[in-house]
């Protein structure tokens, strides 16, 4: 399904994800790296050395939870765009998805967009709470997006359309 | 007539790295380039690129060829001027401009020409409308104009993934991408960032028909059966004003053709591809080849070659060949490592076929 369609299937990501006693202590970093592709600047990007790809650089990358403190700068670093941050404890009922994004005007600060799905299909409303666009992302923005708790392994995009896309 | 050690033919990617090692390695480069600009494909390539960071990866095809000119002021740069001729007796004829005439006689070429794009017949293919992806990239990503309102995106390989999401970011709608075969041909992360953004990719689809009186105003799209024929009742009509095909690319062989270097015909390679040796030397002992021109691969592999190529025949002409070595064997184990994947055993085994013809027939040095 992913083969044919792009869009990966829950058994897909979900073993992605780390353990439940990591989702719950802190933010992670989920890499939707599903194919072997010779690709390594998401190893050299950690600052904790988290990920490991090794010296066959078409190996998938592996994650050490332990070291990874979901600081997110591997997510501009990755040129297939696939490294998203989870924090499940963002707030009461809200995590919080920081999502790589590459299309402008870019969403402001403040305001609640449209999250949609690795299908493009809309979830539910977002709101955007941290914008990162520093010069060494090289113009791959970093969104933080609101998002209530069940959607926070949905959500992976925005919508596309509007004044700032999504409204 | 104009007199240099080694001719870069082509400033791509692989033209531009075979200039740079070349030069590096205390050769005198003439590379002689058709565009204005530098920088061949990489000028629309605007996404972040792949591989290792040893070689770029991570950034944006954009800014490479500025990368690749570093401290490169030894290469003598030819701009507007396409190569036109190549004769038995090591003299090249060219063109800068539309009438400046001459003649260059270097002792070593290294071809990089890169890849033409391949067509597809289908009623109503000849409407304006109808474009190749590399040209929907030029206008939309040098020129900055946007090629129409509603794509339909035929090829679901990198270039029709990549183009179908440079046009979203350039605000245009893309209908759906559809891809004869039953896989997505790119890499995975590249569809699924159109994936998210609503965009289907239709596997075991074909265009049937582009419909227009004087451009495209709809194409007719259909699902394919396991011998790749249209199931009859299942015909959509999309309204689009373009149709961008993005089917494959074949190496631009004209010239090696004229001064008759052995070729071979291999479609893991994108069709008719020149014989070359581990260190990618032509039938011809004067002439490489890297890139696209030595077989169709993609922009990483084409530095590694071009690279390899330039180091190459720096060495036959008598630079230092321990340096030389060096490079020659880092590009080669690069080359193994990018190809080592399951997405390289296309590449690996026309690469096998190629090598395989090529020890029957000629001096082939492994």
């Amino acid at each position: 399904m992913l083969k044919s369609s792009g869009i990966a299937q829950k058994s897909d990501w979900e073993a992605k994800l780390p353990d439940v006693n990591r989702r719950k202590s802190g933010p992670y970093v989920v890499i939707e790296c599903y194919q072997k592709i010779p690709c390594n600047p998401c190893e050299g990007a950690c600052p904790n050395k988290a990920v490991t790809i090794g010296e066959d650089i078409n190996t998938i990358p592996c994650v050490e939870y332990g070291r990874c403190n979901g600081c997110g700068i591997c997510i501009s670093r990755c040129p297939g765009l696939a490294i998203f941050v989870v924090d499940e404890g963002f707030c009461p009922g809200f995590g919080k998805i920081l999502i790589p994004w590459e299309y402008l005007p870019l969403p402001t600060k403040g305001s609640v967009v449209a999250g949609v799905g690795r299908d493009g299909k809309e979830l539910c409303p977002a709101e955007v709470v941290e914008v990162r666009i520093a010069k060494n992302q090289d113009r791959t923005a970093v969104i933080g997006l609101k998002v209530p708790l069940d959607f926070v392994n949905q959500v992976r995009g925005i919508k596309l359309g509007g004044e700032e896309n999504g409204r | 007539m104009v007199e240099t050690q080694l001719l870069v033919v082509g400033g791509g990617p692989a033209g531009l790295a075979a200039a740079s090692a070349a030069a590096s390695l205390g050769i005198e480069v003439l590379l002689a380039d058709e565009g204005l600009k530098l920088g061949g494909q990489l000028v629309k390539q605007t996404h972040k690129f792949f591989g290792s960071r040893e070689h770029h990866a991570g950034v944006r095809g954009i800014d490479i060829p500025n990368l690749l000119l570093e401290n490169q002021d030894k290469v003598n740069i030819m701009s507007n001027t396409t190569i036109i001729g190549c004769y038995e007796d090591g003299v090249l004829t060219a063109v800068t401009g539309e009438d400046q005439y001459f003649k260059i006689k270097p002792q070593r070429v290294v071809f990089a020409t890169g890849a033409s794009e391949k067509f597809l017949s289908f009623p109503g293919n000849d409407l304006p409308g109808v474009y190749g992806a590399g040209a929907v990239q030029t206008l939309m990503n040098q020129y900055g104009v946007v090629p129409g309102k509603r794509v339909l995106m035929i090829g679901a390989g990198n270039i029709g993934i990549i183009v179908s999401y440079q046009l979203l970011q350039a605000g245009i709608h893309v209908a759906a991408v559809v891809e004869a075969a039953p896989n997505i041909g790119a890499y995975l992360v590249h569809a699924s960032k159109l994936a998210r953004a609503g965009v289907p990719i239709l596997t075991r689809h074909t265009i049937v028909e582009a419909k227009g009186t004087d451009s495209v105003q709809s194409a007719v799209i259909a699902q394919l059966d396991e011998k790749w024929q249209v199931i009859p009742g299942t015909e959509k009509e999309l309204e689009v004003d373009v149709v961008c095909l993005a089917v494959g690319l074949s190496p631009v062989l004209d010239l090696l053709s004229q001064i008759g270097c052995r070729r071979k015909y291999i479609p893991e390679l994108g069709g008719d591809v020149p014989f070359r040796d581990k260190q990618l030397k032509t039938s011809i002992d004067w002439i490489y080849v890297a890139g696209d021109t030595a077989g169709v691969e993609e922009a990483s592999a084409a530095m590694v070659e071009g690279r390899l190529a330039g180091a190459a025949a720096a060495a036959q002409l008598g630079a230092d060949s321990t340096e030389a070595g060096k490079i020659i064997a880092s590009c080669q184990a690069s080359l193994d490592s990018l190809r080592r994947g399951p997405v390289g055993a296309k590449i690996r085994a026309g690469i096998a076929k190629l090598e395989g013809g090529c020890c029957k027939c000629l001096n082939h040095q492994a």
